[in-house]
């Protein structure tokens, strides 16, 4: 239904492609490769062509991820703000590297690209929210606020 | 024409192309990946740069890519300015990063197009020293291997498969230099044209499987020029061999049939020739016994009794067999007692389908030109299964018509902004057939119907075309809103296209098809016509105007004959059992064929027959061009061709046939319908320089030692008759008249992508002309149309109404002995509508009993949704259903109870 | 005099966007309704070329004459669409963040003027995911403009219809490209088209499409409502307008101000962001996102316009400035931007994919003490590989920038790495 929605801006059904995989992300935290195959009977195009979109966008999630996703930005301003020592301040804290989940499912931890908040570096994005001007020392407090 | 300046030299060019085209129009070697002369230009790889000039004051100039420029009136570029060079060396020094380096273990080693643009570029040295990206290869099923750390990310693969052939599960997946060329997961390549991706796959990464199971360099192959024999409609191949087996079959260039494809059925059903149940020596059987293997001159001497003391011989000729081996049978035969050799109603749909193109005002339009139609109406054919290329052409031919709409300021050769302007719009296209057809998704309209009404719809239509076209009675309003938007269609048209044929074994849809056609040429229009036959001589057997199988039947019951000589063919996939048995009451029934069957197999006589690989011989594609096959490797044992065979035991020919330009010099003259068919190739006399072409390249290895564990002296080159090519490396190497090309390959050019410099430009003919001669011509004349369209289509109860399903692997008689056709050929069925099965009380997969006048089969249930009521479908000639179909018949069914079964 | 800051004036930190209601009361609208009810199309267009508005996506292209492009009139194919790029991944850039969050209905106005300009019936924002704030107060905005008849069937009686949709993006760089851009939306791996043509005139499924940045889209009203002389009157430089500065970075108040176009990079760096926090010093600085090249402390004086910046050998780009402080490693810097173009690259065309691929071996070499001379060389013919022309898009030019620059600016950097052997700013 959601799906079918996402669709109304587009003349063709294949344009909801992006709309639709996160629709299923939303829901399921990733999108598994049963989601891919009935997706794209709804959105009529080849398994192979909407998997070929998928795998090219990287907040598109085809491999599970834990209940938080960390986004935690890598690029220039941050790592001119010291964000290596944040990085491996977290990895330390959840005691996994970057782009692996935590064993008990509670975190995934991404680099991910300039979040647009360069003037507050370091920034990252738990989930939805965006911190900003983080304190390496202050991260299992943030942490914490996510179960 | 147009002038350009390539280092400051004048050339004259064709206008509308692109650099990249133009260079190598020109003779000149620019490297390139991504371009493809069919797929044409997207400027991914960049490896074609060259430097442009403003004007000759320009010094400077800038980079562009070749192939992504317009080659217009005045462009000065340099191929050799040294930073285009540098340039291209470092996008090839690029490519390589990941490349794991494995030429030794790789297929396409010293035929790499990779190989050669880097030796071109002149990259040598390996300066990257990180990590390579790896790659999971996956298992595509048993055509195509899979190697994807060789990728080079030049997007050839997904733009052949999906966008050039309408494939769908080939996609490329991830991003950077980590693109991903696979299927979604492991499993069979869905596309019947999967095998071109061995050809279009300028690396190892998408190699020819079958041809890893026996594998041969590209140097070590001896090849020929050849003509597939799968279908009718006679693509042009590149068979090669070595040690007397058949190892691979790629693409031989005719810009007027294939093009440079070929379907899977063509590139991998060769593995008959390598068959276990070869024929390899002639047979005698006596009454009751078992066959004994004699020799060749012992059954030879047994024929020529047998010929001598008989009372009178028919001889049965062959679809799948040469016009040279049919008419030597003819002649042993004598003209009246020479029958075709096919079914009777496959006979009558050939012998309209020749009516239809010699005297109507359509032509026949060859498979070359088919991708170009921009309004198609199919009457009748699945072609994806039936004749497979239609398939490919088709699936351009929709492009057409958005094409020009969208033209103006896309360049043709512009693939990405032709794509990207034509988006999923498509030209008219429409499929009337009685089930589903896989081109059913881009057609314009796809309509399920019994034969009777597709035929009626063709009536229909050409009486909108021209009111002196006779309509049928009584259709319905949705017929007739079909109707007339399919004659508009092809009026508008600026290369319109009828395509009908044999496939569903109905005369009045052949007739419906040459109407509609007759009609949009009496209104002013380059009607195009193409009428798919079954096999691939069908069309030659056709003009050899042989009588109906139950007149070899009639013979031998009223005693006029007792001697019966079947050539290529097991009469028991054309008709019943009991009328097949029939013949075997002569006293002698002789066979001539290449592979054991149940003909063979009841003969009294058998004679090892060569294949297309070991033979030379003229075949007539459902088009009506004739075209030359030549031996790629010479007979083994005491195996030969089929009209040496009849030469042989034919008092008359026997000295007056030392070679085949004999046999079909003596054809023109007897049936002047073949005048021509002899200059389809050069004849056995032909020399270049006083030499003949090599079979084998320059680099042909081991010919001192290939047979030394069974001698040490180096045999003799086998002497060739019959053609002017040689079974050796000594001979003329260059480039030969197109028919005798035996393989493309150029200094700096070993790659498939060759061919380019044997056309005159390319994409174009061959330099010389695309091989084959037409040998019908439409008629200047009014037709006579067809006056009586059949009556609406009504089921009978407990009856239905028998229509032949094609697959592309496992219906047709031959390829299937080649494993992996095998491998993928569905196991027997019969389908019926689901209403129709509900009524029976039958769900998918539970057993039917099938009576048919050949007897009762069981058969499990498919259902095909838009299979009209009272309509099943029956498989042709599926391996276990051989000779079982009747298309057109009513028969019966029943469902068989569970447990009933077990027979 | 008062310095006007037209696109900024409803922005205050920290507090919540105008809404529909306090956004008209502060002359919002104004412009649409004085476009649709009295302007014809061509006149808007003509409005915007006289003002001489460059497109602030980063390539400074005229957006009037952009335009002008599109097929106008009844034969013109339709639909037409209207995309703004509100993709913003350039690191370093957060300009359009600023726009988004502070004054939505700002941007919906000048998409709606847009429009108009160029007859479209669908406008698209293409939103980057992580924008959580700005998607919920665009969906808002959008929301209160077609409950007022601003968006929709009919724009306030003008007889002409728009739908403006949000399409959130599933993340890549690449996204942000124009033509790449068109493919994401149509739901397809977002490689960049060919062009010509170009998407005025066959864009989003083959139909006449605008691209333009966020920032320029918010100066829209502004101009219809002020005119052309109102706007370059704005300006320091020949370039019309104000011009969202930023900087990020070792200085002391990071952040984005709106100001006249062409104020100097000294003026920004030292007046607005309070120049370097203390104990730092300036080494260099890219003045428009990670795709320009670097400037130097020689170069304070260079205005930050188009043409300024052009000439002094780099690009203004998005006019965020990202600042080198003397204690992080130069070499360090151009491996980290290149590390993000590689993993960016859409794999199309060879020279990015690889040449980005080989030129992050070769920085990761130099930075980890594995360096030779000759990588020195070899990156520098690289990044001339990537120059404009010899790429499919401008992903891989805009990579080559920071390292040709840095290999000019800082050569002895590179040098005393592989002499080193290590890297001279990590403690051994
Ligand atoms: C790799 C790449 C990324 C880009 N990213 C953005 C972006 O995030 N936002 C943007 O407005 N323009 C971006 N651009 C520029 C756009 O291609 C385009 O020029 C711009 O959106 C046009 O708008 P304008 O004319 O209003 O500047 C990018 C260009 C490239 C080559
Ligand atoms: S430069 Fe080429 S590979 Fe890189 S992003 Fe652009 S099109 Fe893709
Ligand atoms: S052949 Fe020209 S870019 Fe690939």
């Amino acid at each position: 239904m959601e799906i079918e929605a996402a669709m109304a801006p587009y003349p063709v059904r294949q344009a909801a492609a992006i709309d639709a995989l996160r629709i299923v992300q939303r829901h399921q935290g990733w999108v598994s490769d049963e989601a891919i195959a009935e997706l794209s009977k709804l959105l009529e195009m080849p398994i192979a062509e909407l998997d070929g979109t998928a795998s090219f966008y990287n907040l598109i999630f085809r491999r599970p991820v834990g209940r938080h996703v960390i986004l935690a930005c890598d690029s220039v301003s941050c790592w001119l703000m010291d964000s290596k020592k944040l990085m491996s301040h977290i990895a330390g804290c959840l005691g996994v590297d970057p782009g692996r989940t935590t064993a008990d499912g509670r975190f995934t931890l991404l680099p991910v690209v300039c979040l647009g908040a360069c003037d507050r570096a370091p920034a990252m994005m738990i989930d939805e929210d965006l911190h900003t001007n983080v304190d390496p020392d202050r991260i299992g407090e943030i942490l914490d606020k996510y179960e | 024409m147009v002038r350009i300046f390539v280092d400051n030299k004048q050339h004259e060019i064709e206008a509308g192309q692109n650099l990249l085209a133009a260079c190598l129009s020109l003779g000149f070697d620019l490297p390139y990946f991504c371009w493809h002369p069919a797929l044409h230009s997207v400027g991914a790889c960049r490896q074609c740069a060259v430097k442009q000039f403003r004007d000759e004051h320009d010094t400077r100039g800038r980079i562009v890519m070749a192939c992504m420029t317009p080659a217009g009136e005045g462009v000065r570029i340099s191929i050799d300015d040294p930073e285009a060079r540098a340039f291209r060396a470092g996008v090839i020094e690029l490519m390589m990063l990941n490349h794991p380096h494995d030429c030794p273990v790789c297929d396409e080693g010293g035929e790499c197009h990779l190989q050669d643009m880097t030796v071109m570029t002149g990259h040598s040295r390996r300066r990257y020293r990180g990590k390579k990206r790896t790659f999971h290869n996956q298992d595509l099923g048993p055509f195509v291997n899979h190697e994807m750390n060789r990728c080079i990310q030049c997007y050839r693969c997904v733009r052949f498969y999906r966008d050039y052939a309408g494939g769908s599960d080939l996609g490329a997946f991830s991003l950077r230099s980590q693109v991903y060329f696979g299927r979604h997961e492991s499993g069979v390549l869905e596309s019947e044209f999967s095998g071109n991706l061995a050809e279009v796959c300028p690396t190892g990464v998408f190699t020819d499987k079958s041809l890893k199971r026996h594998y041969t360099r590209k140097w070590d192959m001896q090849t020929a020029p050849s003509v597939c024999m799968h279908c009718a409609l006679g693509c042009n191949i590149i068979p090669g061999s070595r040690y007397g087996s058949l190892r691979r079959i790629s693409n031989r260039f005719n810009g007027q049939v294939n093009g440079y494809f070929l379907c899977d059925r063509g590139r991998f059903g060769y593995e008959f020739v390598n068959s276990a149940r070869r024929l390899r020596r002639p047979l005698l059987r006596k009454a009751g016994g078992a066959p004994a293997p004699v020799s060749a001159a012992a059954a030879l001497r047994r024929l020529r009794g047998i010929i001598a003391g008989c009372r009178g011989i028919v001889g049965i000729g062959s679809p799948r067999a040469s016009l040279e081996a049919n008419y030597a049978l003819r002649r042993l035969a004598g003209p009246d007692r020479f029958v075709s050799g096919v079914s009777d109603g496959g006979q009558r749909l050939a012998r309209l389908a020749v009516r239809i193109l010699q005297t109507g005002p359509a032509r026949s339009v060859p498979p070359g030109d088919i991708h170009k139609s921009d309004a198609v109406l199919v009457l009748g054919e699945d072609v994806t299964n039936f004749a497979p290329m239609l398939d490919l052409a088709l699936r351009q031919s929709v492009r057409q018509r958005p094409l020009r709409d969208a033209a103006g300021a896309i360049p043709p050769w512009d693939d990405t902004a032709s794509r990207g302007a034509v988006q999923q719009r498509r030209g008219p296209l429409f499929i009337a057939t009685p089930a589903a057809a896989r081109l059913d998704a881009i057609a314009t309209a796809a309509w399920r119907a019994a034969p009777a009404e597709i035929a009626r719809l063709g009536f229909m239509v050409a009486s909108l075309l021209d009111q002196d076209a006779p309509a049928a009675a009584g259709q319905g309003a949705e017929e007739r809103t079909l109707a007339a938007a399919i004659a508009n269609a092809l009026e508008e048209a600026e290369r319109p296209l009828v395509i009908s044929g044999a496939g569903l074994g109905s005369e009045a849809v052949l007739e419906a098809a040459a109407n509609v056609a007759w009609a949009l040429a009496e209104s002013g229009r380059p009607a195009g016509l193409c009428l798919t036959l079954p096999e691939a001589n069908s069309m030659g057997a056709a003009l050899m105007e042989g009588g109906p199988l139950s007149l070899a039947v009639e013979a031998v019951e009223s005693g006029e004959a007792d001697t019966v000589v079947i050539l290529e063919n097991d009469l028991y996939r054309r008709a019943e059992p009991s009328i097949v048995n029939r013949l075997f009451k002569a006293r002698h029934v002789i066979a001539i064929d290449s592979l054991d069957n149940s003909t063979t197999e009841r003969a009294s006589v058998v004679l090892p027959a060569a294949t297309f690989a070991e033979s030379d011989g003229t075949l007539v594609n459902s088009e009506g061009r004739a075209q030359r096959y030549f031996k790629v490797m010479p007979p083994l044992g005491d195996v030969m061709e089929s009209w040496r065979w009849l030469a042989g035991i034919t008092p008359a020919a026997e000295a007056a046939w030392q070679t085949i330009d004999d046999v079909i010099g003596d054809l023109e003259k007897e049936l002047p319908v073949f005048t021509g068919a002899g200059l389809a190739a050069p004849g056995a006399d032909f020399r270049i320089g006083g030499q003949k072409v090599a079979r084998q390249a320059r680099s042909y290895s081991g010919r001192t030692a290939m047979s030394a564990n069974l001698s040490v002296n180096e045999p003799q080159s086998p002497a060739d008759r019959d053609s002017p090519l040689a079974f050796s490396m000594e001979g003329f190497q260059g480039q030969p008249p197109p028919p005798l090309i035996p393989r493309y390959w150029e200094p700096g050019w070993n790659s498939a992508q060759a061919l380019n410099k044997f056309q005159e430009e390319v994409g174009g003919p061959l330099r010389g002309g695309d091989p084959g001669k037409r040998l019908i011509e439409p008629a200047r004349r009014r037709p006579h149309y067809f006056q009586q369209a059949p009556g609406p289509f009504s089921r009978s109860a407990g009856r239905w109404l028998l229509v032949p399903l094609y697959h592309i692997f496992g219906s047709e008689e031959l390829s299937v002995f080649s494993p992996g056709i095998r491998q993928l050929a569905p196991s027997p069925y019969l389908a019926l509508s689901p209403s129709d099965a509900a009524g029976l009380n039958i769900t998918a997969g539970g057993l039917v009993e099938l009576q048919t006048p050949a007897g009762f089969i069981r058969l499990p249930v498919r259902l095909i949704d838009a299979l009209p009521a009272g309509v099943a479908g029956v498989p042709v000639c599926l391996p276990g259903l051989e000779g079982i179909v009747s298309p057109g018949i009513f028969a019966g069914i029943n469902a068989v109870s569970e447990g009933a079964g077990g027979a | 005099m008062e310095m006007e800051t037209p696109l900024t004036m409803n922005i205050r930190p920290g507090r919540r966007p105008p809404d529909i209601a306090a956004y008209e009361k502060n002359g919002g609208y104004r412009a649409v309704r004085k476009a649709l009810k009295g302007m014809a199309p061509a006149e808007v267009t003509g409005a915007v070329k006289d003002a001489g508005l460059k497109g602030r996506g980063g390539a400074g292209f005229d957006a009037g004459q952009k335009w002008s492009f599109v097929p106008m009139g009844e034969d013109a194919p339709h639909p037409k669409y209207l995309v703004v790029n509100a993709d913003e991944m350039e690191p370093g850039a957060f300009k359009d963040r600023l726009l988004l969050e502070g004054d939505p209905h700002q941007l919906v106005e000048g998409a709606i003027l847009a429009a108009y300009a160029v007859q479209a019936e669908v406008a698209f924002v293409f939103l980057r995911w992580e924008y959580r704030l700005a998607a919920r107060q665009l969906k808002q905005a959008v929301a209160e403009a077609y409950s007022r008849g601003l968006l929709g069937r009919n724009i306030i009686g003008s007889g002409f219809s728009l739908d403006l949709y949000l399409h959130i993006s599933g993340g890549r760089y690449i996204c942000g490209e124009e033509t790449g851009l068109l493919n994401a939306i149509e739901g397809k791996r977002a490689n960049p088209r060919s062009k010509p043509p170009y998407p005025q005139t066959s864009g989003l499924w083959g139909k006449p499409t605008v691209v333009n940045n966020v920032e320029t889209i918010c100066n829209i009203p502004h101009i219809v409502n002020n005119g052309a002389g109102w706007f370059k009157g704005l300006s320091r430089s020949a370039e019309g307008g104000t011009k969202i500065y930023g900087a990020s970075g070792r200085v002391r108040s990071p952040g984005a101000w709106e100001l006249p176009m062409g104020t100097t990079l000294k003026e920004v760096l030292e007046e607005h962001a309070g120049g370097m926090q203390e104990g730092y010093s300036l080494r260099g600085l890219l003045p428009g996102g990670a795709s320009t090249d670097f400037l130097t402390p020689a170069h304070l004086d260079v205005k930050m316009d188009f043409g300024s910046v052009e000439a002094a050998g780099s690009r203004l780009g998005t006019g965020t400035i990202i600042v080198l402080d003397d204690r992080s490693c130069p070499v360090g810097m151009v491996l980290n931007l290149e590390r993000f173009f590689a993993r960016e690259s859409c794999g199309w065309c060879t020279p990015c994919w690889g040449g980005l691929q080989f030129i992050v071996q070769l920085l990761g070499d130099i930075e980890a003490g594995r360096g030779r001379m000759e990588d020195i060389d070899m990156l520098a013919s690289l990044a001339g590989m990537l120059a404009p022309g010899h790429t499919y898009c401008a992903l891989a030019p805009g990579a080559a920038e920071p390292l040709a620059s840095a290999l000019r600016f800082f050569r002895e950097d590179f040098e005393r790495h592989v002499h080193q052997k290590r890297c001279p700013w990590k403690h051994a």
